[in-house]
């Protein structure tokens, strides 16, 4: 069956079995392969990705339950081609290390920042803790988080 | 221009913050076909016929294969140095032939034109398995395993000095029982291949190498059968190794046998189930070992005897666990005599290969929480046993008279009392021991300790590196090392770039491609710092002669007057002032008169010692009577790297290794059922520690000790964060639950403990 999905604010016309999940729809149907499989079961959090502004595990969403919806994913979190915000602080405080789990945690950090509420260490701790990173011990990308917020917050 | 101890920021980072990395997933080639592994259900049988007509038939399926297509192809060999004669006869054929002997053993695979379908046809084989009783516990006595092969299929000692009489004179003697259970490396990525036959270059690439692209070359052409020259691997993003990755599998033999057979490109990625049952795991073993010690807690003599759960069958790395386990379980103590037994045991379970800080996170626990029963048995203070058996800095290097491998245990430099104290300084412990004996007094079950450790890294044989400058000046070193995450571009840049004078971020960093250099060692055993970054550093220092030489002629002056600042050559102390040439113009006036693209040099470091550096860490924790859950309120490293070239990414890899450790001592483990059946086969299951179950990781990075085996003097940092983790995170329960050395296993579950409790 055919689907639509607006990506990015681009408009994906897909023809799609109604078990494909999202994320391999958006991999593989739209081309979009910055979102990763880490599980296939919704516990690693790899492949996180905003419907319609709701943090989403794409690998537990059939695509035909997307279909119509707004989807942001991280190919779409650069500003004019340079890291926006939140890219730019995984950056300056060695957020990632192999990158597998980083577009996920950019989206759940996206979300995050833009819910504009603000955020204690400890729910920061929590909401960060749905996705995993096997390589940085999670400080740095809490760090990260953190610096933007805080820059949010202030400038809010 | 100082670039080495710089934390610059990662010249990596671009395409895996905007998702336009290329990791095994994300690569395709038209017209590729999409293999399934079909895996044994049983832990060990006897196949009576494995019925692939339906699958045969199912759509989109191009060929069914089962171990009868691959009878041709020799099982996986042992990766040279891995060697031990004894487990040739374990190794792992690609498809089982007649015998399957784990749960996830590849016993068939199928080809078709997508994913889905693929997946859709393995589920229509039907395989006919006579179950035969499996061996499942490690400490079962030897018995037969399969056709002339016993579940003990070698034994080896390691040691020196004489232990009986230590034995004999000794003024106590402390026995205890110490095991590890199975965890690994579980990479975020998941495995996955992709062979494609190049037509006009007539050659097979093998494209999503990882780790050890050119031994994985060579090894892999022999089993398929082809020149060397007609296989090339390619590297592209690697999302975590650990050790675990980019090891010789069948699924990858497979992958690209089927490649070479069809002339048609073969895809492979495989499901997490399939990653925690068939990917290596590692760790778990089994200690007996006692300590002879004086009245003072001097230790005499350590006997350990211990029993090493390889699996199923005996894969690339061999006997390599075990080994180092048995030569870097007295880490940084004096031990006199020492001896240790090791047993490679075989098992219906899966295979076993090496995980990050292999047989040092292992023997670590084993040894610490021996210092803790030492401590405990006379009555001292656990910190000072471990100030008293310190080897000392008047002793260095230092030698034990065993070899690991061939070479020689040879501790290059340190002063491990003097670090010690810069750490435990550092955390004030002797505030928190404070603390927390007043938390025990007023009946919390809060505690803290320190372990020590060795951590060995850095290991040759050789490394070479080509160092490329083109007439604008631009540079690309190209090296047969890896990248799994840990930050190689950047490292290897900044040597360079300050070998140079000039800026990091202009240097291409080149890793993992077999054909563009012809010898490589790969990412394995904490070396590619020590030894790529030596390679470059001389490979650097010749290209800065050339041009150091061209200025002297062009600006009139003497060689040795000149220095390179900024990309600028000029007189030392007036560049900018005097008169001055840039790098690149410097460069092309080299290649003016000659029919060369670049200035080329290639060199090769060559190390035939390891590096060897101290470590500590702390951990403090509270413990829930009622639940035996355990939290971790603190947790800090320790470590002299010696010279940190970029000391953010020392501090990351010590921070990430830390939380794998913690992972293995609260929560992962691989549990298997009485009929081999695997437990552990999802992320529910196998727990990995979250952000909500850690501390802010705390690093003091040492730079007291400069290897003395190197010019740059780098000692290694990928391991040492995971190597003391479970130690000290035992010893902290211990000393929580006012009984040090009391943890007997890890992980530390709160069934574990509880049971700890109960028989206090």
């Amino acid at each position: 069956m055919r689907i639509h999905l607006n990506v990015n604010g681009t408009d994906h016309g897909v023809e799609v079995e109604p078990r494909y999940s999202l994320v391999d729809t958006l991999r593989e149907g739209c081309g979009l392969t910055g979102s990763h499989v880490g599980c296939e079961h919704g516990v690693c959090g790899a492949c996180t990705v905003l419907v319609d502004e709701q943090p989403v595990r794409a690998c537990l969403m059939f695509a035909v339950q997307a279909d119509g919806k707004r989807i942001r994913t991280v190919e779409g979190l650069d500003d004019n081609g340079a890291f926006n915000a939140l890219q730019q602080a995984f950056h300056e405080h060695h957020a990632l290390q192999c990158g597998f789990c980083t577009p996920g945690m950019l989206m759940l950090a996206t979300w995050i920042v833009e819910r504009g509420a603000p955020v204690s260490d400890d729910e920061l701790r929590e909401f960060m803790a749905s996705n995993l990173c096997r390589c940085t011990g999670y400080r740095n990308i809490l760090r990260a988080v953190r610096a933007v917020l805080d820059r949010t917050e202030d400038g809010a | 221009m100082t670039m080495i101890g710089e934390s610059v920021l990662r010249l990596e980072d671009g395409p895996l913050l905007t998702g336009t990395g290329r990791f095994a997933g994300d690569q395709n080639f038209d017209g590729q076909l999409h293999m399934r592994v079909v895996r044994s259900p049983v832990a060990h049988g006897r196949i009576r016929a494995i019925d692939t007509d339906a699958a045969a038939a199912a759509p989109g399926v191009f060929a069914v294969w089962t171990g009868a297509d691959v009878a041709d192809v020799p099982p996986i060999n042992l990766r040279p140095g891995s060697a031990m004669q004894d487990l040739e006869k374990c190794r792992q054929h690609v498809l089982a032939q007649r015998f399957v002997r784990y749960v996830g053993e590849p016993m068939a695979v199928v080809f078709a034109d997508d994913a889905y379908r693929a997946e859709d046809a393995a589920e229509l084989i039907w395989a006919d398995i006579e179950a035969l009783p499996p061996v499942v516990e490690l400490m079962d006595p030897p018995a037969a395993f399969s056709p002339g092969v016993s579940t003990e299929p070698a034994v080896f000692v390691k040691g020196y000095g004489d232990i009986e009489e230590a034995f004999t004179g000794a003024a106590h003697i402390v026995e205890c029982e110490f095991s590890v259970g199975r965890h690994a490396g579980v990479p975020l990525e998941t495995r996955g291949a992709l062979a494609f036959w190049n037509d006009s270059a007539d050659r097979l690439e093998f494209h999503a190498a990882a780790k050890i692209p050119h031994t994985n070359r060579i090894a892999l052409a022999d089993l398929l059968g082809l020149e060397l020259d007609r296989l090339h691997l390619f590297e592209g993003h690697v999302g975590g190794g650990f050790g675990v990755r980019g090891e010789i599998y069948p699924d990858e033999v497979l992958v690209n046998l089927a490649a070479m057979r069809y002339r048609r490109p073969v895809k492979w990625i495989e499901d997490r189930m399939e990653h925690l049952t068939a990917a290596n795991h590692s760790r778990e073993q089994t200690h007996r070992i006692r300590a002879a010690t004086g009245a003072d807690g001097l230790i005499l003599a350590i006997d350990d005897e211990f029993w090493f759960n390889q699996g199923a069958y005996a894969r690339t790395h061999g006997a390599t666990v075990p080994v180092v386990s048995a030569t870097m379980l007295p880490g940084p103590y004096k031990i006199p005599a020492y001896r240790a037994t090791g047993h490679i045991r075989l098992t219906n379970i899966t295979p076993a290969g090496t995980y990050r800080g292999p047989g040092r996170y292992e023997t670590t626990f084993v040894r610490e929480q021996l210092m803790d029963r030492i401590a405990a048995a006379l009555d001292l203070d656990p910190l000072a046993v471990r100030r008293t058996n310190l080897i000392g800095p008047d002793e260095m290097p230092y030698a034990r008279p065993f070899d690991i491998g061939g070479k020689p245990i040879f501790y290059d430099s340190g002063d491990y009392p003097k670090s010690l104290a810069r750490f435990l300084d550092h955390v004030g412990y002797d505030a928190l021991q404070a603390d927390m004996d007043a938390r025990r007094a007023a009946g919390e079950m809060a505690g803290a300790a320190v372990i020590c450790f060795v951590e060995l890294g850095g290991d040759g044989p050789f490394d070479d590196v080509r160092v490329e400058m083109a007439g604008d000046g631009s540079v690309e070193v190209i090296t047969g090392v890896a990248s799994v995450g840990q930050g190689v571009e950047t490292v290897i840049a900044q040597i360079c770039a300050e070998t140079l004078g000039i800026d990091y971020a202009g240097i291409t960093v080149t890793h993992g491609q077999t054909d563009r250099i012809a010898r490589g060692q790969g990412a394995r055993a904490s070396r590619v710092t020590v030894m790529t970054g030596n390679a470059t550093h001389k490979a650097a220092t010749k290209v800065r002669a050339k041009l150091l030489e061209k200025a002297a002629e062009l600006l009139q002056a003497p060689t040795e007057s000149l220095d390179i600042v900024d990309g600028v050559i000029g007189v030392s102390d007036t560049i900018g002032e005097g008169p001055s040439l840039t790098v690149a113009a410097a460069a092309a006036e080299i290649l003016r008169t000659r029919d060369a693209p670049c200035i080329a040099v290639e060199e090769t470091f060559e190390n035939d010692r390891a590096t060897y550096s101290f470590g500590a860490q702390l951990a403090a924790v509270t413990v829930d009577p009622l639940t035996a859950g355990v939290t971790i309120e603190r947790f800090a490293v320790a470590y002299d790297i010696g010279r940190a070239v970029n000391p953010m990414l020392v501090e990351g890899q010590l921070v990430g290794g830390a939380v794998q450790g913690i992972g293995g001592a609260l929560f992962e483990e691989f549990l298997y059922d009485e009929n081999g059946q695997p437990l552990s086969v999802t992320f529910a299951d196998y727990l990995m520690p979250t952000a909500a179950e850690v501390p802010d990781i705390e690093c003091l990075v040492l730079e007291e000790s400069p290897s003395t085996t190197n010019p740059l003097a780098l000692k290694s940092g990928g391991d040492p964060g995971v190597t003391g983790a479970g130690a000290a995170v035992a010893a902290a329960i211990g000393a929580a639950i006012g009984r040090p050395g009391a943890i007997t296993r890890l992980p530390v579950t709160p069934l574990r403990l509880r049971e700890i409790l109960r028989t206090g």
